[in-house]
């Protein structure tokens, strides 16, 4: 398994041809309390880069986009009963969808995790 | 944090804030924290012990001469002669199609009224007030002033214990405000705030303001409380922010705000738009500013459309996830057709409908501690 991540900062966790997407520590800190998720059905078709899912906190609502293209397979549904798993487990129980990847070369572009760490400190 | 930043100027406790851990964001042109520890975690604080609100970009202002009730009338609805030393009125600046140009208080010094205006209107309010008071009057913008808001049911224990004065703090009560000593520095205090909850606006010299909020902060039921749960805390108390739910498209009588034009004011008329105001006041506006309840959990913001059925009925001018109610709720405008309490509407998120009733304000319980109550 290997993880990635976004200058919009969603990770993406990818393990052969499907892979987990969520939002990183960095982002849930900066949207501040999680009062709603809205996560793609299964089925949905995402293209890299673009709208996927919408988290709301307590101050507005933010896009997260896809990090690659893809169809997804599942939501988290535990999220509509508790959004607030974002901001407590952003990188594991909070995290938004499952993806089968359509495109697997668009990884390239992503960073790694020692990457993201600089690129977050650079901000 | 964002570009923005730079062009923001810094607030008297600009380094405080940021001492205490606080996201500063750009507000009303001032830098302005919108959160410490997190929104929620603030705005429930604030309703069980006290929080304290750094206001200082909001506009304070004196007025003062001959004539000063008369020339004051002429521009607001308020009954300004009826002011007693040490009372305070919530009032609006008004043109002359009856459009609200601010909301603000009013309270009677010794020889001047003091006036709070709202931070990101302040510079076109002192512009109209110069503009149209005769010359006979002086309005002096005290620029060196900074505000402070102390809000919560403990908020009395907590400011009672660092001030002494000639009278008890507890001689003011809600709407009143007087002069005290704050560890021996002067603050005019108002039994006042915006988050429907008991407290206070404490408004002291801004060179020695951070000592005043370090000892507030030093009291146990006291914490520092940003701009994001002042505006939770105010939507659930059903108060209009200005610049969202007022404006000069909207005016008193669709507002919600009837209760501020005195009733001297109603028969005798005289102020701005008064011609269309009254004859609201009897016929009804032909939109409301209502409280919306709304189903689930996904939030409506400003500029999300109403509908009833096809037809859109109106907007939200404020919205978002309501931390003591425990759901999301919405302020709005809707024709008036579809203003009264229980009626179901829809109002339109991305491209989904909610399910929401037009329910009573304030949508949490004000706690303001009124004269004569025990």
């Amino acid at each position: 398994m290997t993880t990635y991540f976004t200058q919009d900062h969603e990770w993406i966790s990818v393990e052969g041809g499907s892979a987990t997407v969520g939002i990183t520590d960095y982002a849930q800190a900066q949207l501040g309390d999680v009062v709603f998720v809205e996560v793609p059905p299964a089925g949905t078709e995402v293209a890299k880069g673009k709208e996927a899912a919408v988290v709301e906190s307590v101050k507005a609502a933010s896009d997260v986009y896809a990090p690659v293209s893809g169809t997804v397979t599942q939501a988290n549904s535990e999220l509509e009963a508790d959004p607030s798993l974002v901001n407590t487990s952003p990188e594991e129980s909070g995290w938004f969808f499952k993806l089968t990847l359509s495109n697997p070369a668009e990884l390239e572009g992503l960073m790694d995790e020692t990457a993201y760490k600089a690129f977050v400190a650079g901000l | 944090m964002s570009a923005d930043d730079h062009i923001a100027e810094p607030l008297p406790l600009d380094a405080w804030h940021r001492a205490r851990g606080a996201r500063m964001v750009p507000f009303a042109g001032y830098a302005m924290p919108i959160q410490y520890e997190g929104i929620i975690a603030e705005h429930s604080w604030t309703r069980a012990h006290a929080g304290l609100f750094d206001v200082s970009h909001m506009g304070q202002l004196t007025l003062s001469g001959e004539g000063l009730d008369d020339a004051l009338e002429a521009l607001l609805p308020a009954d300004v002669k009826s002011l007693g030393l040490g009372r305070m009125r919530y009032s609006l600046l008004l043109n002359d199609d009856g459009g609200i140009i601010d909301d603000l208080m009013l309270c009677r010094w010794p020889d001047k009224i003091y006036m709070v205006v709202n931070g990101a209107v302040k510079a076109g309010d002192i512009a109209h007030l110069r503009a149209h008071l005769p010359s006979a009057i002086t309005l002096t913008h005290m620029t060196e002033r900074a505000l402070l808001a102390l809000q919560g049911p403990e908020a009395f224990a907590a400011l009672e214990r660092v001030t002494t004065g000639r009278w008890p703090l507890s001689a003011l009560t809600f709407m009143m405000g007087g002069p005290y000593e704050i560890d021996g520095i002067d603050a005019f205090i108002t039994r006042s705030g915006y988050t429907g909850e008991d407290g206070f606006e404490i408004s002291v010299d801004a060179s020695q303001v951070e000592k005043v909020a370090d000892l507030l902060c030093a009291q146990p039921e006291v914490k520092p409380i940003g701009l994001g749960a002042r505006d939770s805390l105010r939507l659930e108390a059903g108060l209009p922010l200005y610049g969202h739910d007022l404006d000069t498209n909207t005016d008193p009588v669709s507002a919600d705000l009837a209760f501020a034009i005195s009733r001297r004011r109603r028969t005798e008329g005289g102020f701005p738009g008064a011609g269309l105001i009254l004859k609201r006041l009897t016929e009804g506006a032909p939109t409301r500013r209502i409280g919306l309840a709304i189903e689930g959990r996904l939030p409506a913001r400003e500029g999300a459309e109403i509908f009833a059925g096809d037809i859109r009925v109106g907007t939200v001018t404020s919205g978002g996830f309501a931390p003591t109610v425990g759901a999301p709720i919405a302020m709005g405008y809707v024709d008036a057709a579809h203003s009264a309490l229980g009626t179901g509407l829809e109002i339109e998120v991305r491209g989904k409908r909610l399910a929401a009733t037009v329910a009573p304000m304030p949508f949490v319980p004000h706690h303001y501690v009124r004269k004569g109550a025990a």
